[in-house]
């Protein structure tokens, strides 16, 4: 229970100052702009896109200044932003096979149509500190250029389905997904609304649920069947025009994650596979996403449901940052009131139990004879 | 409507410094920010599923004979939402139409292919050549 209480506006508004002083920070320094932290910080910035569900790299950078790097509560004001803007209409589903690849790795097939390409990568440095970033210096080396070829590359999930060693995903046809922002989530939820869940949770939950099934709870075997990133278009079809039109592109990561067989009566014993999508470059993201849709099949593929990262209710209900920061968050503001109830409620409590003890010192010497 | 979607408004500009005046235009709608439902596929070919927003900004337009120019482009530049409408409406026109696409969108789509083609060659550059046992016997 809230009561309203009058108070605390001075308080208040000293607080709100002096935090802009700390987010301004020492006053010597050049002041960070938004400009610079989308640039610089660009993966931060993805995250917040993915987390605050919405799009916009300015944003996003915005939010992360405003929020002194602290990135939920970044995400959480993008997500409040969002809500202010109306919704003019959706997009055609991302067509990320004709994705312009900057990354695309396997794991399961050495040589592939397209290759294995690092591009702009973690993997394989020494994760040593690299001193010469602290020191203002010399702009980076000019990145290296070769021949591309203009082949697109097929995914990989693609080679297996065709010799039918791979469960194919049912084709999509042009129906609505259902939309968790517009409605709560219904169990058993069907896998779109559990992809958009997944796709907006928060990075670190996710991470730890997929590592969960890897380490036994699940029974995962996971393989990368491949992870890509890139810029794809957006195709959006405007109701003026009757016709879908490019407006744009995004820069996107898909991960593939095969996993272990599942067969039945009817179909012969293949290959499933999890799916993983992230706004920017979110190759953890992608990856953790990936394991947990494939966790979340459990029931549909006839499997025991045992593991955490198997509960649909428990993982979609958990996994949202913006909703968990904001319960647990909430238990700092005033209450007072409840907490009053709670005192006199063990007040009374107690005196009671003291006035029984004090009634009947004989049921006391019992008790304390039956303790040991 | 593609290229001009993705174009600064200070590049469309820049273009038009060398072209005859396009003819006034009115706004009938916006320029206004909004979102778009982007979306995924399960497994990439699977059934369609939300993957987030993204801000969208839309412009339609009008010209004095009544053609209309409508642009829909990421992100939220009202002016460059404008302008595109504007050029997309003037397109139209069979009389500018010759002009704008030399002076405007052809230079600006060699632009925009440049920028894909570099980072496409930096990708290149990073792709894996195996040295397995067989191709060093």
């Amino acid at each position: 229970m809230y009561v309203a209480v009058k108070g605390g506006d001075a308080a208040i508004s000293a607080a709100h100052a002096w935090l802009a002083q700390r987010r301004r920070g020492d006053e010597a320094l050049p002041e960070l702009s938004p400009a610079q932290i989308e640039e610089q910080l660009g993966l931060a910035v993805d995250r917040v896109m993915a987390e605050g569900s919405c799009h916009d790299r300015g944003l996003a950078a915005l939010a992360i200044k405003q929020a002194r790097g602290d990135l939920i509560e970044a995400a959480f004001l993008l997500r409040a932003y969002r809500n202010t803007l109306s919704r003019f209409a959706a997009c055609e589903p991302l067509d990320t096979g004709a994705m312009r690849v900057q990354r695309r790795i396997s794991a399961t097939y050495k040589d592939l149509p397209g290759g294995q390409v690092l591009g702009p990568t973690f993997d394989y440095t020494h994760r040593l500190l690299d001193f010469a970033l602290a020191a203002e210096g010399l702009p980076p080396a000019e990145p290296e250029e070769a021949e591309a070829a203009s082949a697109t590359m097929p995914r990989v999930t693609e080679l297996l389905a065709r010799e039918g060693l791979m469960s194919r995903d049912i084709a999509g046809g042009n129906e609505t997904p259902p939309d968790l922002t517009r409605e709560p989530l219904p169990f058993p939820t069907p896998r779109p609304l559990r992809l958009q869940s997944l796709a907006r949770g928060d990075e670190g939950f996710l991470l730890g649920l997929g590592y969960s099934t890897q380490r036994g709870y699940g029974n995962a075997h996971p393989f990368v069947a491949e992870l890509r990133m890139g810029e794809v278009e957006i195709m959006l079809a405007p109701s003026e025009l009757g016709f879908a039109v490019s407006i744009g592109d995004i820069t996107v990561t898909e991960c593939q994650m095969v996993n272990q067989f599942a067969g039945s009566a009817h179909n012969p014993p293949q290959f499933t596979r999890g799916y993983g999508l992230a706004m920017g470059h979110g190759e953890r993201r992608a990856m953790a996403m990936a394991l947990v849709d494939r966790a979340l099949m459990a029931t549909e593929m006839g499997e025991e449901a045992t593991a955490p990262a198997q509960d649909a209710e428990f993982v979609l209900l958990h996994a949202d940052n913006v909703e968990a920061t904001g319960f647990v968050e909430h238990l700092k503001l005033p209450h007072h009131v409840d907490f009053q109830s709670e005192l006199e409620k063990l007040r009374s409590i107690r005196a009671r139990w003291q006035a029984d003890r004090d009634a009947n010192p004989l049921a006391e010497a019992a008790a304390l004879e039956a303790t040991i | 409507m593609s290229i001009l979607a993705r174009a600064s408004v200070e590049d469309m500009e820049a273009r038009l410094a060398d072209t005859p005046a396009l003819p006034p235009h009115r706004v009938i709608r916006g320029p206004e920010i909004g979102l778009t439902m982007l979306r995924g596929r399960a497994g990439g070919d699977g059934a369609a599923f939300n993957l987030g927003e993204a801000t969208v900004t839309r412009c339609s337009v009008s010209l004095p004979d009544g053609t209309l120019g409508h642009c829909w482009r990421l992100g939220r530049d009202r002016r460059a939402a404008e302008l595109a409408a504007w050029l997309d409406a003037a397109l139209q026109q069979d009389a500018l139409r010759p002009a704008l696409l030399d002076a405007v969108v052809e230079p600006l789509r060699e632009g925009q292919a440049g920028a894909a083609a570099l980072t496409a060659r930096r990708a290149a550059a990073t792709e894996v050549r195996f040295a397995t046992l067989q191709a060093m016997r």
